[in-house]
């Protein structure tokens, strides 16, 4: 450290004090401004970098003070920049099928360009990929080990179909040990257990928190859409077990529940409920929004952003480091239809909701597959239309407007027909 | 009262005019490029046949993928309710709408009082849509018209296999080239859309009466073809084409 430029030094304490100041005022925006600059210079800095799958562990890492970062959601953050389509491009003409998921193409193209929204993701000094979300990040990590030639972590999670089996939990144990062995010799330094438990309890009451924000539009009308809890969601994915996050929801909780207290909906005349399931064709979440505002339909609630909260019935406060395997073992993505279906029964009553929107999404399989179960199983249970939208989260190339308005036009015409409005 | 429905689909713009409940008259004129001259041409064409004024007109309803692009209509509805709307109001035994259009096909569900109770739609591909009929056409030299007979003809349906229409296409000029007799590739391009079709018919749970409407319901082949793959009778109404825009017709009578 004793040996950086002056003007390295101060670049960092600007960084740092610009940190600081939006720390205080808590804004999404700033907030992820500071943790990518953060992240981009931690080579001057002195810390390490870590790629991590959006449903992995990432408390030990937080635990080892490495900084996290998720190709996932700079998926999302280019999808939203409508930069998708460019990159997918680029990654066919290096070679990958257009079938192959849009964040991981993006994210494979984006690397050797550094493009994007921002100027690529800061070079990984490993990567940490959990296939509880999908099969697909297995290869997507290996080609990014090959291409930065940075040491791969495999955290294998089982699929559980039904349960949890005693095996799986032994299974899913060990490699907690095998990950803090990795990380240590990646790091050169030993693991913290005090630190780590402390991480462990931030992290478990940062999901809470994200779980009451998202309880609030259970609330009619609804304080918030699903379309904000998108938005508002970038904190719990990338940096649960700081205390950032639980200042962050918190205030959160507050202007909800005041927006409740007050009666303020999210949209302008809610009159009808909906669910969302599948991840946000990230490109049309503005279009989409203002067309169910038309409709005066409100998205409550989805399947997406609760996938972060999902699992806190599975962890134990005072031994986060073992149960953290079962609830990171069992989340949304990584269970079976039926278990799913139920999960969505479960909303459709909390949330009230007057149907659901699915988004038959390209890229990814593991959520797209079994929709036309769950929805002949809602259908049956409650008796509530579904509409399926052929789509995909990043790639544009995937959506057709005027066939998914038609079909939006004609849902909602049910739907009204149904309440008799 | 006097109601019109305009149905603006990809290919054909369609008109009806319906009087105290009854049709009046019909008609269908290409949409080319500009949706909303189309709609205009379509409607005020029919009211001269008819010898009737705008004015003589209560209420108009727009239907079709050009639905918003005409300005003179009272409510624009999407052409799901509409075309349960027109089966219901030409057979009210209907329970179940097959509608092949030129840029999708739909499947719907009707109650007894002809209001949808679900719907699917094909996904964003051109294979099992009128489209898919006219490209096919065109590969093989042969008149739309005469589809359907040509392929009542056939002893031996060939196998499309692709889903793709421009893959398919390939296919068919390969059979051609191999010397396959027009009837059976044209019957098998028919087995290929019918298959589309009850997939995702059978993904509703259809159910008896089933009819068929839009453009592709004159054709006799693809209506046969799909009789077989659902295993139910298909009905196909003289106005099959026109059905979306007697559907809009009789809503508008209905709009408050």
């Amino acid at each position: 450290m004793n040996k950086m430029p002056e003007i390295v030094l101060f670049f960092l304490a600007k960084i740092k004090k610009l940190a600081l100041h939006f720390k205080k005022k808590k804004k999404m925006k700033e907030i992820m401004m500071v943790y990518y600059m953060e992240a981009k210079s931690a080579r001057i800095s002195g810390r390490k970098v870590a790629w991590i799958t959006s449903g992995g562990p990432v408390e030990p890492l937080i635990a080892m003070d490495v900084i996290p970062v998720y190709p996932e959601n700079h998926g999302a953050m280019i999808g939203a920049s409508k930069m998708g389509t460019d990159l997918c491009e680029k990654s066919e003409s290096m070679g990958y099928s257009s079938d192959l998921c849009s964040y991981a193409r993006s994210d494979i193209a984006c690397a050797t360009v550094n493009g994007g929204p921002i100027g690529g993701l800061p070079r990984p000094d490993m990567l940490i990929c959990c296939n509880n979300i999908c099969g697909t990040v297995l290869k997507w990590y290996e080609v990014q080990a090959r291409y930065f030639n940075v040491p791969l972590f495999i955290f294998d999670t089982p699929f559980c179909h039904v349960g949890y089996a005693e095996e799986v939990q032994r299974y899913v144990r060990s490699q907690l040990d095998e990950y803090v062995l990795f990380l240590e010799k990646a790091c050169g330094k030993k693991m913290d257990s005090d630190h780590l438990k402390a991480v462990g309890k931030l992290s478990l009451e940062g999901q809470r928190l994200w779980q009451a924000v998202l309880a609030t539009t259970a609330n009619s009308p609804a304080p918030m859409t699903a379309f904000d809890a998108f938005y508002h969601l970038a904190l719990i994915v990338t940096l649960r077990g700081t205390p950032l996050v639980i200042d962050y929801y918190t205030q959160l909780l507050e202007k909800m529940k005041d927006r409740v207290a007050r009666g303020i909906g999210a949209i302008p005349n809610e009159k009808y409920r909906l669910l969302w399931d599948n991840i946000p064709i990230w490109p049309r979440t503005r279009w989409l929004s203002e067309k169910l505002a038309s409709h005066n339909a409100c998205l409550v609630a989805d399947t997406y952003t609760s996938a972060w909260c999902g699992t806190t019935k599975y962890i134990d406060e005072n031994n986060f480091f073992d149960s953290m395997a079962e609830a990171y073992t069992r989340i949304y993505l990584n269970i079976g239809v039926d278990e799913m279906a139920r999960i969505v029964l479960e909303m459709v009553d909390m949330y009230k909701v007057d149907g659901i929107v699915m988004h038959s999404n390209r890229s990814c399989k593991p959520y797209s597959l079994g929709q036309y179960d769950i929805q002949k199983i809602v259908e049956k249970e409650r008796g509530i239309p579904c509409l399926m939208i052929e789509a995909d989260m990043v790639d544009e190339r995937s959506f057709s407007e005027s066939q998914v308005s038609t079909r939006i036009d004609a849902f909602m015409e049910i739907i009204k027909e149904r309440k008799g409005a | 009262m006097i109601t019109a429905g305009i149905d603006i689909g990809s290919i054909t713009t369609k008109a009806a005019v319906m009087a105290e409940g009854k049709i009046r008259g019909t008609k269908v004129v290409f949409t080319g490029y500009n949706a909303e001259q189309a709609g205009t041409k379509v409607y005020e064409e029919l009211l001269a046949e008819l010898g009737m004024e705008k004015s003589d007109v209560g209420r108009i309803v727009s239907t079709g993928y050009g639905r918003n692009s005409v300005k003179f209509m009272d409510k624009a509805m999407t052409e799901i309710i509409c075309h349960g709307a027109g089966a219901h109001y030409l057979n009210p035994r209907a329970r179940s709408v097959i509608d092949i259009g030129g840029q999708d096909s739909k499947a719907i569900v009707l109650d007894e009082k002809g209001k949808v109770k679900n719907f699917a739609m094909n996904d964003k591909c051109a294979a099992g849509t009128g489209r898919f009929l006219e490209v096919m056409a065109r590969a093989l030299e042969v008149d739309l018209d005469g589809f359907g007979t040509l392929s009542l003809r056939a002893g031996d349906p060939s196998r499309i296999s692709s889903l793709c229409t421009v893959f398919a296409e390939s296919e068919v000029i390969s059979l051609i080239s191999k010397g396959e007799n027009r009837e059976n590739i044209i019957a098998g391009i028919h087995e290929s859309i019918a298959a589309r079709i009850a997939a995702m018919a059978n993904r509703l749970r259809i159910a008896p009466l089933v009819v068929m409407t839009g453009g592709v319901a004159k054709n006799i082949g693809v209506v046969k073809a799909l009789e077989r793959k659902i295993g139910m009778a298909v009905e196909v109404s003289e106005y099959a084409q026109v059905n979306g825009a007697i559907g809009a017709a009789f809503l508008a009578a209905g709009l408050k």
